[in-house]
């Protein structure tokens, strides 16, 4: 997890990126979930375009400034996961494992918000059809806008609790002192991959709830 | 020395079934593929008895449950809706179960850290994993034939509305089973395309340059970029599809104002990369055979390249090719056109060096080396016939016809399939240790290719003719009677064709045990693979080898024999070698 070996480098220049291989496969794979948002973001611009009637106004349905203050809450965490990783960079085992915990907390919250919206969303009758979840009625147009902000969000907030648990099991191994000032492959992976996830968020929340 | 002593004290169900060995793992994807080839095979002639023989009764079709073939007092006679599952599962499985696997997750493991020179993948227990998810995902998949109402029905491509309500097929769980196995093996493919591209960018030997690796490498390292773009197109419109079927959605109901095309676009988004997916490992198989069996370098490497290349970048602008029919703007249709025309160029470029790489040879005619060109004739008339589908008003007239089903056939089949054969041949003793019986891999080769041409060939014939795909029971259409000659005839050839492979599975698993030790370098090959014991060790190399060399150096005049392995040192070095061998980093 740390560099390459430098004596073999040194004596012989080796092929390759100079990115040790975790940190390179972690690129790699966040190339695929830009291609898997990119089917779901994809697929609701069409459907939208197709039948704008279905898609209520801005802030008609949703709870614009309830997610913006969500957005502000994700966009924290990703500043205190950068002091996380600042730290161990440094050598700071105490700043590492207090800016983690304040990231895991922001991150919790930030699922915790989604979760009542989405209680209070299917309680107004915002469900993709309404015989399935025991709602009196449907919002007209809820099988094409519900289904689209479900499974964009929904998969969104996956990610996010993913990152959460593997933000425990980076805690746990800081904890046992895994990580120093020359190894902190690990924090630096995650950070990776939290910083994509609150990049989505910030994509999701233009287009699902402000345009 | 110590990783081998360490592979020694695992445990058996470490060293073979939860292996993170890369060789181990490329068996374990290679005894998975080809059941499910022989799986594929078997739904395969019973698709074909029906329309041979429709609704007779089908020997042996006792066997199977009621609710597949219907009893009656001559015998079992097959149902329509066991027909739409058969079409819709030997599809997939082919495809996605056997063909894949096959050129992936088998020469990928295999060949990728072998031939740059690297001990095991980048991330080994990822690649356990891999293995892990692709086959229950495949166990999934087959157990679908066993739920109520069936499998999957919708064909391979499972097109919605039809698809998306089981109300349409009559098969509701087998059609959920179908897109969460997908989904399953879609992991598993992600898994492996991560690992092969960390690996080949950053585990090269010293001295294996980019334009050293052979283009079986170069191959893979493409496909795994296609992989990794394309396979979650798939996932998130498999998630879609299974939302419409299960939690009220109506992404691709018209019910619910949602857009059927919309399945295509993304369908066959992932779906035209995945077409490469299929044929560009066996294009890079070849390129190592075919060289290897004319003892000279492949003719124009760089150009082999940079046609690998160029036809993945295409792959990703042509998906509209499959939707002529469909109801999109016929404007678009016009691109496509061209878009999927310009892809004749790479792939031609790639067939005239092949001709080119055996030109003046002094061909050797092994087993592989029939195979593999067995692969490039087979490949031009594929090539070929897609062309005609690429142009929209021939398009217009085949459209789901017969010639779409021996056009794939064509390549896939004659194509893919028959570098499959050649790559296994090939690097058997890699996997075994041993040489598979070249007498008898003749013979296969032989009575395959005559009698896949035969099964193929009147295809497209009958294709023109109007025969379309899929259906159940051709007789029913006054103008395809007169055509049922030769479906009977095609039929016949399909059990032969199949009772051959008999001769291929006894030839593989004698060979394990009985064949010929093979030695390290049993072709006189040159690539790094062939420098280390058959079936090499676990670690791969002693030494982290050197490279010198591109891996086609055959027939080199500076050199006694034919072959000049990568990692010799030249003349002038090994007076005073400039490097020396490192010994292998832990």
């Amino acid at each position: 997890m740390s560099q390459p070996a430098a004596s073999t480098a040194d004596r012989h220049p080796m092929p390759g990126m100079m990115v040790y291989n975790v940190k390179l496969g972690m690129w790699i794979f966040l190339l695929s979930e830009v291609m898997f948002f990119t089917a779901l973001i994809g697929s609701y611009i069409i459907l939208r375009f197709a039948h704008p009637d279905h898609f209520a106004e801005p802030g008609a349905v949703l709870n614009v400034p309830l997610t913006a203050f969500n957005t502000f809450v994700l966009i924290c965490s990703s500043v205190s996961m950068v002091k996380a990783y600042a730290a161990i960079t440094q050598g700071d085992q105490k700043g590492l494992k207090f800016w983690l915990l304040v990231t895991i907390l922001l991150g919790t919250f930030f699922v915790g918000v989604q979760v009542y919206e989405y209680i209070i969303l299917a309680q107004e009758g915002f469900v993709p059809m309404a015989e399935l979840y025991g709602v009196a009625h449907e919002i007209e147009g809820a099988a094409l806008y519900g289904a689209t902000f479900y499974t964009m969000t929904g998969f969104h907030g996956t990610h996010v609790t993913i990152g959460i648990l593997c933000m425990w099991f980076v805690l746990y191994r800081a904890w046992q002192g895994k990580y120093s000032a020359n190894n902190y492959g690990g924090v630096e992976i995650m950070g990776l991959y939290w910083h994509f996830v609150d990049l989505v968020w910030i994509i999701l929340f233009t287009i699902v709830y402000l345009i | 020395m110590d990783a081998h002593a360490h592979a020694h004290e695992m445990p058996w169900i470490r060293r073979y079934i939860f292996s993170t060995d890369h060789k181990i793992i490329a068996i374990q994807f290679l005894l998975m593929s080809l059941f499910f080839l022989v799986v594929g095979g078997l739904l395969a002639a019973m698709i074909r008895w029906q329309l041979g023989f429709p609704s007779e009764p089908m020997p042996g079709g006792m066997l199977l449950p009621d609710e597949m073939m219907a009893p009656t007092p001559a015998g079992a006679i097959m149902l329509p809706e066991f027909y739409n599952s058969l079409v819709t599962m030997h599809g997939t499985i082919m495809i996605f179960f056997a063909i894949m696997p096959l050129l992936v997750g088998v020469f990928g493991n295999l060949l990728i850290p072998l031939q740059i020179g690297a001990d095991d993948m980048a991330f080994p227990r990822l690649n356990m994993a891999s293995f892990w998810m692709a086959f229950p995902a495949g166990l999934l998949m087959l157990a679908s034939f066993a739920v109520e109402g069936g499998a999957a029905g919708a064909g391979w491509t499972s097109y919605a509305p039809l698809s998306a309500s089981g109300e349409y097929t009559g098969v509701y769980l087998g059609q959920q089973l179908w897109l969460i196995s997908l989904t399953i093996l879609g992991f598993a493919s992600l898994a492996g395309a991560v690992n092969y591209i960390t690996t080949i960018i950053n585990m090269r030997a010293p001295g294996m340059t980019w334009f050293r690796m052979p283009l079986a490498t170069w191959a893979l390292f493409i496909t795994a970029i296609l992989i990794l773009l394309a396979i979650p197109i798939l996932a998130g419109a498999l998630i879609m599809l299974l939302f419409d079927q299960t939690i009220g959605t109506g992404f691709f109901l018209p019910a619910s104002d949602g857009e059927p095309l919309l399945w295509q676009h993304l369908f066959w988004f992932f779906g035209h990369p995945e077409v490469y997916i299929l044929i560009l490992p066996a294009m890079g198989i070849t390129s190592d055979v075919l060289a290897n069996g004319a003892r000279k370098p492949v003719f124009g490497y760089h150009a082999m390249v940079l046609a690998i290349v160029s036809i993945a970048f295409l792959s990703w602008i042509v998906w509209g090719h499959h939707m002529f029919q469909s109801g999109m703007n016929p404007m678009l249709g016009t691109t496509f056109m061209i878009t999927t025309m310009v892809i004749a160029v790479p792939s031609a470029i790639k067939v005239f060096n092949w001709l080119g790489t055996i030109y003046k040879g002094n061909i050797h005619l092994h087993t592989p080396m029939l195979h593999a060109l067995g692969f490039v004739s087979m490949f031009i008339i594929g090539g070929l016939s897609g062309v005609f589908m690429a142009s929209t008003p021939v398009d217009v007239y085949i459209h789901d016809t017969y010639f779409i089903v021996a056009h794939i056939h064509y390549v896939l089949f004659g194509g893919s399939l028959f570098a499959i054969f050649a790559g296994v041949t090939f690097w058997y003793p890699k996997m075994f240790g041993r040489l598979m019986n070249e007498k008898w891999g003749k013979i296969h080769f032989w009575l395959t290719l005559i009698l896949y041409n035969l099964v193929f060939w009147p295809m497209h014939s009958i294709g023109i003719q109007g025969h379309m795909r899929r259906i159940y029971d051709p007789t029913q259409y006054e103008f395809l009677q007169p055509l049922q000659p030769i479906n009977q005839f095609i039929t016949v050839c399909v059990f032969a064709l199949v009772a051959v492979q008999a001769i291929y599975a006894l030839n593989f698993i004698i060979s394990i045990w009985k064949g010929k030790k093979a030695g390290n370098n049993p072709w006189h090959a040159n690539s790094l693979e062939w420098t280390v014991p058959s079936p090499p060790p676990h670690g791969n190399f002693e030494l982290v080898p050197i490279v010198y060399r591109g891996p086609y150096e055959y027939s080199a005049p500076d050199v006694e024999e034919d072959y000049w392995l990568q990692d010799t040192p030249p003349p002038s070095e090994t007076a005073a070698p400039a490097l020396e061998p490192q010994p292998v980093a832990d």
